[in-house]
């Protein structure tokens, strides 16, 4: 990140007041104060007053989630989201990680962000869910004692259908209101093609010409918010180039969207590109943000269905986004929502936090279960394809079954007419 | 590591386990203060009990090893009650968060002590109950911290300090033994003697609360005025009128300024001071008085008055006055927040002095207060990377606490003595009231290992010699009696 003399400058906003420590996930789930925002926020002090990255100072920053409730809940201002993104990339270039450790990480790094990759993956691992060897492996055990990152991702994988392929642009119904670029992400396009299939289909309802460049990689979000700055950097010029040109990028995931909207800062020190981010930074829009503003245009059909909305952090914490979505489910005619407990706490997804943090990500997973469970509800709705993954993953751990779905496909079967079986029939 | 120290780690590690003991230096580092940071010592050692048991183990084993203790809940005091002893155990409440119990009919909960303040009213909500004592830190203070420093809220006018929602407590004596204080017992009131006793005669380890009923409505104006002095009539006039509100607080043109930038709570633009009254009760009550409460603030110069339509207003009213104090650190470096009480009717001249202290030294002063009962918080801003400029802001601070007594007040009213405040004490108290209060906390704690070194200005041992005596101290060689 830039401006990182700032550092210092930007702890020194901390009143040690502690209004962040109930939000804090890792606070709420183990009560030490190394393990809240306060502590981490002392521990970095630490390392600016010159004590080196140690092992366990490390393992405090590393079990931060980066969900961000803590910036919503302080009253001083203090940049936390800053904050953990610099210190991140100290740890990155101060600290020697175990080989297996690093193993790891780059495998996650070479692999989420690159959707040819994934790609290559869709079929060995459709053919792995369908063949009967998933449960096999599942109770084996096997893989838990390879690592649990990689118990993890098996895990998380949500079933897999076939993918279609979305068009380069899909013309507006009627009118033409607005023409928009749409980002279709790296996980959400390979693992949830109906979500971006659902979000081209309500943007051109809604009279927008999608634009969706054929050429677009990844935004950058898992590599700036695990601290790989120069890979952030490289994946957003990219993604700069490839969308400069529309008026307005919707973009359908939460942590996409707050790292795009955060590469103005991300980009602030390379003057060849500092313009050109910051233009791009601030025609990013979240898809409900987007749809709110422009308005409703298109009939809603009645979709008898009661929801659980759930406030992805980068949504809710980074974007400030909370009531868009709200108001989009609620002008579905016969749609009840209901909120979930504790909506500040963190789900545990946090990007690649359940890969790399599983036993943590599944406390934090199975607590979101429960509240969800509790309300009730029949359908999840979430906007954030990690999320989705990771609750799913955690009501399924509970024998709980609820459908999960994304605002976009909501508000798809509501435009379209569906009914309500096409979004409770997508069982977790 | 000390030796002894070294032989008590293993010891409360075999107690614990490893997973409830921290000596990693820079962890422990983390707990070197609670809300109040110009106070600093890092522990020897971070303990983190489960429940009542451990913490009594944990007291025993210190008591055995001759080592001091420090009890903390969520380390947001403001006088530096939890700060720790870089000799001793720190004794973290935090995991102990679980509610036991609620009994509704009896409108009481049993909780532990690491349980958030506004977890009880969360908890009880649903059935039309609440958790009265309500610091500006409710989201994270806990019960037990409440206990300890007696909390008081903005609702505390009407409805009291920590001490009135105390039922009983479940205390770890300093000799490590469990015991039940409670207010029904008859004979002395041990109960009244702990409730705010700051943590030097025990550790709280389940605490009996009171819940009281929500009330049947609850009205809330926001008034402006040109100036403080404006804003201190209304006050004065609506208690005089015999009204009652649940919370009367005021804030200045400063604090209001803050606020704005933290929370956007849109106070009027242009205010030389809001003040925030808030009357509950029944519907009847409350219509009568608030329409007397709205007339007086117009009386006093109100050049505007808001009155929160639904709880949706009355939260953003009362968020820009609840996050006052962290707010500050917006328009200001580092602050101290000052805590003294004087009496309701000497506030526009207390506040007037206060103006001038400000402008003689050049240090700016924030007001913040609980206006009803004369409970004064003002923040004295200062800049930590100016040379001396702390040291200025301490004097500007202590003189405005001797203005408090000066007034017939006090030099705290809700935020403790603590280890800030300790050098107060001898401005408000002779040497024999001091010796007198000693004793008190000699007889629960002989051996001084329980929080040593708070409130009191010149911490001695209980066998001690205290003031300019002659002849022997009637406790001398019996501290063990007690």
């Amino acid at each position: 990140m830039s401006a990182h003399d700032d550092l210092p400058k930007l702890l020194d906003d901390c009143v040690h007041c502690g209004f962040c420590l109930p939000t804090c996930p890792t606070y709420v789930l183990w009560g030490e104060e190394m393990d809240s925002p306060r502590g981490r926020i002392h521990l970095m002090q630490q390392h600016v007053d010159g004590e080196p990255l140690s092992g366990p100072m490390v393992e405090h920053f590393d079990a931060c989630l980066g969900c961000m409730a803590c910036v919503t809940s302080c009253p001083s201002g203090v940049q936390y989201d800053r904050l953990i993104e610099m210190t991140r990339a100290d740890v990155e270039r101060e600290h020697e990680r175990p080989l297996k450790e690093k193993a790891i990480r780059e495998m996650v790094f070479q692999l989420f962000p690159y959707r040819r990759r994934l790609r290559a993956l869709r079929g060995p691992l459709r053919a792995y869910q369908k063949s009967g060897l998933e449960r096999l492996v599942r109770r084996s055990g096997v893989l838990e004692r390879i690592s649990p990152s990689v118990a993890a991702m098996e895990r998380l994988t949500p079933p897999l259908g076939k993918a279609r392929r979305l068009p380069e642009l899909v013309a507006a119904r009627g009118e033409r209101r607005a023409t928009v670029g749409m980002l279709t992400g790296c996980v959400q396009g390979e693992f949830f093609p109906g979500v971006n299939a659902a979000t081209a289909r309500v943007l051109a309802l809604e009279g927008c010409d999608v634009v969706i460049p054929k050429d677009q990689g990844c935004c950058g979000a898992l590599s700036l918010h695990s601290g790989r700055e120069d890979e952030a950097r490289a994946f957003a010029r990219r993604t700069v180039e490839t969308f400069e040109s529309v008026d307005v990028i919707v973009v359908n995931s939460a942590g996409c969207g707050s790292a795009m909207k955060d590469y103005r800062t991300l980009l602030a020190d390379d003057p060849a590109w500092a313009r050109r981010a910051e233009a791009v930074a601030a025609k990013t829009r979240d898809f409900a943000e987007f749809l709110v503003d422009l308005g409703p245009r298109a009939k809603r059909s009645p979709l008898p269905v009661t929801v659980a909305y759930h406030d992805a952090c980068h949504l809710a914490h980074a974007q400030g986004v909370r009531s868009q979505p709200r108001a989009l489910l609620a002008g579905i005619p016969e749609l009840t929502v209901r909120e979930i407990a504790e909506p500040d706490i963190c789900c545990g997804s946090a990007g690649t936090y359940n890969l790399f943090q599983p036993a943590a990500a599944g406390e934090l997973g199975d607590r979101k279960a429960v509240n969800v469970d509790a309300t009730g509800a029949e359908l999840l709705v979430a906007a954030n394809p990690g999320c989705s993954m990771q609750i799913a993953t955690a009501l399924r751990r509970r024998g709980a079954g609820i459908a999960i779905a994304h605002t976009a496909q909501v508000l798809d079967a509501s435009l379209r007419g569906l009914g309500r079986d096409t979004v409770v029939a997508r069982r977790s | 590591m000390e030796p002894r120290l070294a032989v008590l780690e293993a010891r409360l590690a075999a107690l614990l386990g490893s997973e409830g003991v921290i000596t990693d230096p820079v962890r422990l580092r983390t707990y070197e203060c609670d809300g109040l940071m110009n106070h600093r010592a890092t522990p020897a050692i971070v303990v983190l009990p489960n429940d009542a048991e451990q913490v009594a183990a944990v007291v025993r084993e210190c008591v055995a090893a001759g080592v001091p203790y420090v009890a903390r809940g969520s380390g947001t005091g403001l006088s530096g009650g939890a700060l720790p002893r870089a000799d001793g155990v720190l004794i973290v409440t935090s995991r102990m968060r679980r509610i036991l119990e609620i009994d509704i009919p009896g409108q009481r909960a049993v909780v532990e002590p690491g349980v958030i303040n506004l977890d009880v009213t969360r908890a009880v909500r649903p059935y039309g109950y609440y958790f009265a004592p309500d610091p500006s830190s409710q989201q994270i203070c806990s019960v037990g911290g409440n206990v300890a420093e007696n909390s008081g809220g903005a609702h505390c006018l009407k409805y009291g300090f920590t001490a009135h929602h105390v039922l009983a407590c479940e205390v770890v004596t300093p000799d490590g033994e469990l015991a039940e204080l409670s207010a029904d017992a008859p004979g002395y009131d041990l109960l009244g003697v702990f409730v705010g006793a700051e943590g030097t005669i025990g550790i709280t380890t389940k605490i009996t609360v009171r819940l009281t009923r929500v009330p049947e409505t609850v009205q809330t104006l926001l008034a402006a005025f040109d100036s403080i002095e404006a804003g201190g009539t209304a006050v004065s006039a609506i208690i005089g009128a015999g009204v009652v509100p649940a919370a009367i607080e005021m804030m200045d043109a400063l604090s209001i300024e803050a606020a704005e930038a933290a929370v956007r709570c849109e106070y009027p633009p242009g205010a030389g001071s809001v003040l925030i009254v808030e009357l509950d009760g029944p519907e009847t009550e409350v219509a009568a008085q608030f329409a007397e409460a709205r007339r007086l603030c117009e009386d006093a110069g109100a050049f505007e008055i808001r009155v929160a339509a639904d709880d949706e207003e009355r939260a953003l009213i009362w968020k820009g006055r609840k996050s006052a104090f962290a707010a500050v650190g917006r328009i200001s470096p580092a602050y101290i927040v000052q805590d003294g009480v004087i009496p309701r009717t000497a506030l526009p001249q207390v506040l007037a002095r206060i103006d001038a202290l400000s402008a003689e030294s050049g240090v700016r002063v924030a007001n913040v207060f609980h206006a009803g009962d004369g409970n004064l918080h003002p923040l004295v801003l200062f800049d930590d990377a100016e040379e001396g400029a702390e040291a200025r802001a301490e004097e500007v601070s202590g003189a405005i606490l001797d203005l408090c007594i000066e007034h017939g007040g006090s030099i705290t009213g809700e935020h403790g003595v603590g280890v800030d405040k300790s050098r107060y004490m001898t401005r408000m108290f002779t040497d024999t009231d001091l010796d007198t209060m000693q004793m008190v906390r000699c007889g629960f704690d002989p051996g001084n290992l329980c929080n040593p070194g708070k409130v009191f200005p010149t911490p001695r041992l209980c066998g001690e010699v205290p003031g300019v005596r002659k002849g022997p101290h009637p406790f001398e060689g019996k501290a063990d009696l007690f």
